[in-house]
């Protein structure tokens, strides 16, 4: 089967400044691939490259499609749903708000009332806080938010920028035990970055390894988490 | 007291063209960090499309809804055209724009309708003076389609998708794309609606101070105080602000300076909301983490 989202070559970078330097990376249909590096290694970049955020040079492709240099809009709306670094909360409406517009292109109505119930069995809390205005959400709330809002979309593909950021450790651990649900219930494809690589090579089957903006190491998450001397050199755990 | 009841009503009705006014601003300002000096120009010159189309025979109603129509669509180009290639850029060069453009419509009106001054026709009818001869016809009639459009203005962006995608894209662009929304249309929507909202309170205040080029200059300034009094980036403190200048403005220049300085009772509104509570009384003040 052929991948979902296939990157070739691809260069990145804001301004003058060039953050990837020409990588090649594969997402497969179902489960999740991890991408994995320190601070500034470019794992952000990609995200945004995929999403079209960022000037971009190189080939991306989702399935069939060529995506590279189209407009963010026009990405999202073949499905790709990208949780961003930062959660992209919008403070000032209220959390119900928040997940109307996660399922701003869809049209059909059932089928969003359905997903909606689907994401409150995720995240119970996100229920109680419906009404509520979406700033004075707490950071673990507002993670969830942010996953919440992309599900909606109803994702072929599904970009997480560092769920774990900020976040306290039992906090972490929820937000990951869901991950894994989501992963085993729905059909879609994830993306993750993170700088936890525990947490990452756990839940993937795949795994990129990123060093200023190039991939050094790649293939299956099973054999990158055994590899004493991967894990000591890049990985520091 | 009779009078002071009388400077009140009757301030209430000019506040609801300064509140449409103020309105109009909040919202290219809310979208865009910019007050657009030339929304008062531009109302003027939709006033002047009004009144050629009445003036060619159509019926006040159907000359008052086109009107409306084409003012969005200008609203809608001169963002498409004129304001999209400056989104980057610097503030002052958008400001020279808004003032460029300002002075642009206000000469070319002057060029295409001349700078005699003119009545425009009121849909409501004149006859004697309602509640004891406090509000004419006319003003209690713009009262209510003031209060029409602002409502109907409210229930679009509470209640529909629409409405929640152009708030959506005015607070966080970056979000908003990522779930799909055309940002940039949006902005320009927003510019096509403030133009529409400006040409109803150019519609309603035309003939109670007559139609000039310069007709709103002065209303723009009252709209500018009444919009910071209840804060810039609050849509319902801008409007309760215009109303609230709408009558400060008559009982200050009925009992304070008398009419000739009232302008200058807006100016002192304007400097005082900046020094004394810059975000206006419903605004968010923006706290930052440094």
């Amino acid at each position: 089967m052929p991948a979902l989202l296939e990157a070739r070559s691809l260069h990145a970078g804001y301004g003058e400044t060039r953050v990837l330097h020409g990588i090649d990376f594969a997402v497969e249909q179902g489960g999740v691939t991890a991408l994995l590096g320190a601070n500034g290694a470019g794992k952000t970049t990609t995200l945004r490259a995929i999403c079209g955020m960022v000037r971009t040079s190189g080939e991306i492709r989702l399935g069939e499609e060529r995506i590279d240099g189209r407009p963010t809009e026009d990405i999202v709306q073949r499905g790709v749903a990208h949780v961003p670094d930062g959660r992209g909360t919008f403070f000032e409406l209220t959390v119900e708000e928040n997940l109307r517009l996660g399922s701003y292109i869809r049209r059909d109505r059932h089928g969003i009332a359905q997903d909606l119930e689907r994401v409150f069995g995720y995240f119970p809390r996100l229920r109680e806080r419906f009404r509520q205005q979406a700033g004075t959400l707490s950071g673990g709330e507002q993670q969830m938010l942010a996953i919440a809002r992309a599900l909606l979309l109803g994702p072929r593909l599904l970009l997480l920028d560092e769920p774990s950021f900020g976040l306290a450790p039992l906090i972490v651990q929820d937000i990951f035990a869901i991950l894994h649900r989501i992963r085993a219930d729905e059909g879609v494809s994830i993306l993750l970055v993170e700088q936890n690589a525990s947490l990452a090579l756990d839940i993937a089957e795949q795994a990129y390894l990123l060093e200023t903006g190039r991939i050094v190491i790649s293939g299956p998450a099973a054999e990158i988490r055994r590899d004493e001397s991967i894990r000591r050199s890049y990985l520091g755990y | 007291m009779e009078g002071v009841l009388h400077q009140v009503l009757s301030g209430i009705a000019s506040g609801g063209i300064y509140a449409s006014v103020a309105l109009a601003l909040v919202m290219i300002y809310q979208a865009t960090h910019h007050v657009n000096f030339a929304q008062g120009e531009m109302a003027t010159l939709s006033t002047y499309i009004a009144l050629t189309l009445i003036n060619l025979g159509l019926p006040y109603w159907i000359a008052f809804v086109i009107t409306i129509v084409v003012s969005f669509v200008l609203g809608l180009l001169i963002e498409r055209i004129l304001m999209r290639p400056m989104m980057d850029a610097p503030v002052l060069a958008s400001v020279g724009v808004f003032i460029g453009l300002l002075l642009i419509i206000n000469s070319s009106t002057g060029w295409m309708f001349d700078y005699m001054i003119k009545t425009f026709p009121t849909p409501f009818p004149g006859g004697p003076l309602l509640f004891s001869g406090y509000v004419s016809g006319h003003e209690l009639g713009a009262f209510f389609i003031t209060l029409v459009v602002l409502i109907a203005v409210y229930l679009f962006f509470r209640h529909t998708k629409l409405g929640l995608a152009m708030r959506a894209a005015a607070f966080n662009p970056v979000s908003s794309r990522l779930v799909g929304i055309r940002v940039g249309w949006m902005l320009a929507l927003g510019w096509g609606l403030a133009a529409s909202i400006g040409a109803v309170a150019g519609m309603m205040v035309a003939p109670i101070v007559y139609l000039d080029p310069n007709m709103m200059a002065g209303i723009l300034l009252y709209a500018f105080a009444g919009a910071l009094l209840g804060g810039i980036d609050n849509p319902l403190g801008a409007v309760l602000g215009g109303f609230a200048v709408g009558i400060i403005e008559n009982l200050a220049g009925a009992y304070l300076v008398g009419t000739e300085l009232k302008l200058t009772v807006a100016l002192i509104i304007i400097v005082s909301v900046l020094v004394v509570k810059p975000s206006g009384l419903l605004g968010r003040t923006v706290l930052s983490r440094v």
